[in-house]
């Protein structure tokens, strides 16, 4: 039983997919989700008693959200589905899960990971303070609760996200007072080949541009970020940032949004033990997959924007195809040509992956140049000149050698929001190629578990 | 301190009664306990490393940075609780003082 036993982590867009396919060929997969309810963080559900439209809360996206959420419904039934359930590691083929403080370990045959992803970071000074929150918080607070982060909301980064949730604030209503975007404009021309490889998501991106222009924010691109200021009180009181002409430029605020696409939740994968390759594009490590989204470990599959980011339809796509290699591998007929047809929509996304990195690059070069007193680890109050010691007077220019000396990616977050930004802070005191430096490894248990968390049946 | 979030729609809920630091407060029927805190106040809890105030970052329980407490000890994540009718939540460790004294 357990050999062919599937388990999927994940019920957003890649693991609603890949539990539809399972389903479709007579499997009944379980399905085991964080959240509450399905649907994942970009197709997040509002909370019952909520009655602003699918259009409201997803615009362009609205009929995709509302067709995963009705296939979802579709297929309760049929799969064992276990939300408001984190998994915490991944060991000697056993998925372990944690519900209302019950821990279960789950033996698999096959184990697709569709963990999504969380937003990239590069700290600023100031970044500390109450009132900064990530582009995806600034989001879910939008979209699950109707709510925007303050009553002048800066918007500060790089890539879609940026102008999608400023956008998002603007048909709100909210008040927003500047998106500041670290990539030049020419980038964006340059990357055209890439991004025509999905003309209408490239449209409804310029469109989205377009509407944060026509509502009169202030919109400035190549943006060097210099803070955060404060209000007095330790919340966010202003955001300053230098211009390519040279001069600063101070807005007063009391909220920022801040991130640089998205890092995909690879912990599980390092658990499993899949191999990791260096994507010098991006400067991130990745788990290794093939076409179909086999890691390099057997019975282990990686789908969604927890493999790559392939945005919303992307996941869609990955998580079928993860399902039909686990159904190929376990020996039902598949049909080949549905696999080539979606292994080719895949590639032609990925195609415009690398055009949007190529068009909001990751601002790695802003790590050398953070004053040694900003915080770099929020969770412990970590700053930047604390790490480049350690990597230069410890010697310590691996990351987690540095993480032991430095206690930065030790916290509670487990270097999701700092990992990438320590990395490069490293690799420059170091004067070492970025690859050198490594990664943080996943750590068990991937997500803080109570100490009363028992053992229950496994 | 003034409130940091602001609704912008779905105000038609049912009130719900709730405190923060023993101090009366009202939320509204679907509200996480951040939401609900955030337009009340302007912080969850103060920076155990002493470097102010902390209102949350990522909202989707990878952060770990909204933790509060109920007036008995137990540690709640704000941003993935729902909020629940006479709640009494805390924005120091309830236990503080008892540290304070062992140190």
């Amino acid at each position: 039983m357990a050999e062919n036993r599937i388990v999927i982590v994940g019920a957003g867009p890649a693991g609603v997919r890949a539990a539809e396919a399972l389903v479709e060929a007579g499997r009944r997969p379980i399905v085991i989700d964080e959240e509450r309810r399905d649907g994942g963080q970009i197709y997040r559900r509002q909370p019952d008693g909520f009655r602003r439209t699918g259009t409201d809360l997803y615009g362009s996206e609205a009929q995709r959200a509302a067709a995963l959420h009705k296939t979802f419904e579709g297929l309760k039934d049929r799969i064992d589905y276990r939300p408001d359930t984190p998994a915490w590691n991944v060991a000697d083929g056993r998925l372990h899960i944690v519900n209302e403080l019950q821990s279960e370990s789950l033996a698999y045959g096959a184990l697709i990971i569709a963990a999504g992803a969380t937003d990239r970071l590069m700290p600023i000074r100031g970044w500390n303070r109450a009132g900064v929150y990530s582009l995806g918080g600034a989001q879910i607070a939008l979209k699950a609760q109707a709510c925007a982060i303050g009553r002048k909301v800066v918007f500060l980064g790089s890539g879609p996200l940026l102008y999608l949730v400023a956008s998002q604030y603007l048909k709100a209503g909210a008040s927003v007072e500047a998106v500041l975007d670290t990539a030049r404009y020419y980038r964006r021309i340059k990357a055209l080949p890439k991004l025509l490889a999905r003309p209408d998501t490239l449209l409804k991106g310029i469109a989205l541009t377009r509407h944060v222009k026509r509502s009169g924010v202030r919109l400035l691109t190549g943006a060097t970020p210099l803070e955060i200021g404060s209000d007095g009180e330790g919340g966010v009181g202003s955001v300053s940032v230098r211009l390519p002409s040279g001069e600063t430029e101070t807005i007063a605020c009391d909220a920022v949004g801040l991130g640089y696409h998205l890092r995909p939740e690879t912990q599980l994968a390092d658990l499993a033990r899949c191999a990791f390759r260096f994507d010098g594009q991006t400067r991130q490590w990745l788990p290794e997959v093939d076409e179909h989204g086999r890691s390099s470990v057997q019975g282990v599959y990686l789908a969604g924007d927890g493999s790559r980011t392939l945005g919303a339809d992307g996941a869609e796509a990955a998580g079928r195809l993860a399902a039909l290699a686990v159904l190929q591998d376990q020996g039902h007929g598949v049909a080949a040509g549905e696999m080539a047809r979606l292994a080719r929509r895949t590639a032609r996304m990925e195609r415009f992956r690398q055009g949007l990195a190529e068009a909001f690059p990751w601002p790695h070069e802003a790590a050398a140049a953070l004053a040694d007193d900003t915080v770099i680890c929020r969770c412990e109050t970590i700053t930047v000149g604390e790490l480049r010691t350690v990597a230069r007077e410890a010697g310590a220019s691996e990351l987690n050698r540095a993480k032991a000396f430095s206690r930065v990616g030790m916290g509670r977050c487990q270097g999701r929001f700092c990992g990438h930004a320590a990395a490069e802070v490293v690799a420059a005191a170091a004067d070492i190629p970025l690859e050198q430096v490594g990664r943080l490894r996943g750590q068990a248990p991937v997500k803080p578990l109570p100490i009363a968390t028992g053992r229950a049946r496994s | 301190m003034t409130a940091r979030f602001v609704r912008v729609g779905e105000t038609d809920r049912a009130r719900v009664t709730f405190s923060i630091d023993g101090r009366p407060a009202s939320g509204l029927e679907g509200d996480s306990l951040l939401v609900a805190v955030l337009t009340e106040t302007g912080h969850l809890r103060h920076s155990e490393f002493g470097d102010g105030p902390r209102a949350g970052f990522c909202l989707m329980g990878a952060c770990q940075d909204c933790w509060m407490w109920t007036e008995e000890g137990e540690r709640l994540r704000a941003c993935t609780t729902p909020l629940k009718t006479g709640m009494r939540v805390v924005t120091e460790r309830p236990d503080r003082e008892w540290l304070k004294t062992a140190s």
